[in-house]
């Protein structure tokens, strides 16, 4: 068995898809008509064979209410991998990206947390380089 | 007077806690954190087992004495240091203090 999608709740498909390629840099993978909405995931350029990250419609009322409380804590709904959190913090807000969390150091970690303006909020992280060579 | 030394007890109070001062010391590093924000960096950078729940619990104490003030921004809900209680000890015992020295 293994984990080949993992998706994130989005109050738009169309929009999310313009922010998790354009904003993020990530590809589209698979995009397919499914009802009134897509089944459309996308994937790392670094890593095209890789998880796919599932651009999952909320429509559902919990989906919602569970966004909206988590957001309101400033709790992201994941992490994604990145090889330096401060550039990559720089890059991304020189590209208009909100981030509610500067980069801030955790032990052997730097992480931020961004707004992927579909309700969600992202956190990335990139582990120390003596870190994790020890 | 009264009214003034009623909140001087809840500013003492909310101070004579350690994890409570950590608080207001990762918002004099940044101010304006989340929630989650706060959590991590109690876990991360002070080693503290620390419940999501106690943290809230403490900011609510730092709030009622009027040591951090929260802002709903868009969809966030944001923490502020407030100043204000520290400079009222310093007012009342080291800046008279200072003066007469002088």
């Amino acid at each position: 068995m293994i984990i080949n999608v993992t998706s994130i709740f989005v109050d738009d498909q169309k929009k999310a898809l313009e922010f998790y390629t354009e904003k993020l840099g990530f590809i589209k993978k698979n995009d397919m008509p499914a009802g009134e909405y897509r089944w459309l995931t996308v994937v790392s350029p670094e890593q095209p064979d890789g998880v796919e990250l599932l651009l999952e419609p909320d429509e559902h009322p919990a989906a919602k209410a569970f966004k909206k409380a988590i957001a309101a804590d400033g709790i992201p709904v994941t992490s994604f991998a990145v090889e330096d959190a401060q550039a990559e913090y720089e890059k991304l807000k020189a590209k208009g990206v909100v981030f509610t969390q500067e980069p801030v150091q955790m032990g052997p970690v730097l992480v931020a947390t961004l707004e992927d303006t579909c309700g969600n909020l992202i956190q990335i992280a990139s582990m120390d380089k003596d870190a994790s060579n020890a | 007077m009264v009214a003034y030394n009623g909140r001087m007890d809840l500013v003492f109070k909310a101070l004579a806690d350690p994890v409570r001062r950590k608080l207001l010391d990762e918002l004099a590093d940044t101010d304006g954190q989340t929630l989650f924000g706060l959590c991590s960096r109690m876990i991360m950078r002070h080693q503290l087992a620390i419940s999501r729940q106690a943290v809230t619990k403490h900011l609510l104490m730092l709030e009622r004495a009027g040591l951090i003030r929260t802002e709903k921004q868009g969809r966030y809900k944001l923490h502020y240091l407030q100043t204000a209680p520290i400079a009222d000890i310093y007012d009342r015992w080291i800046a008279k203090h200072r003066n007469e020295r002088n």
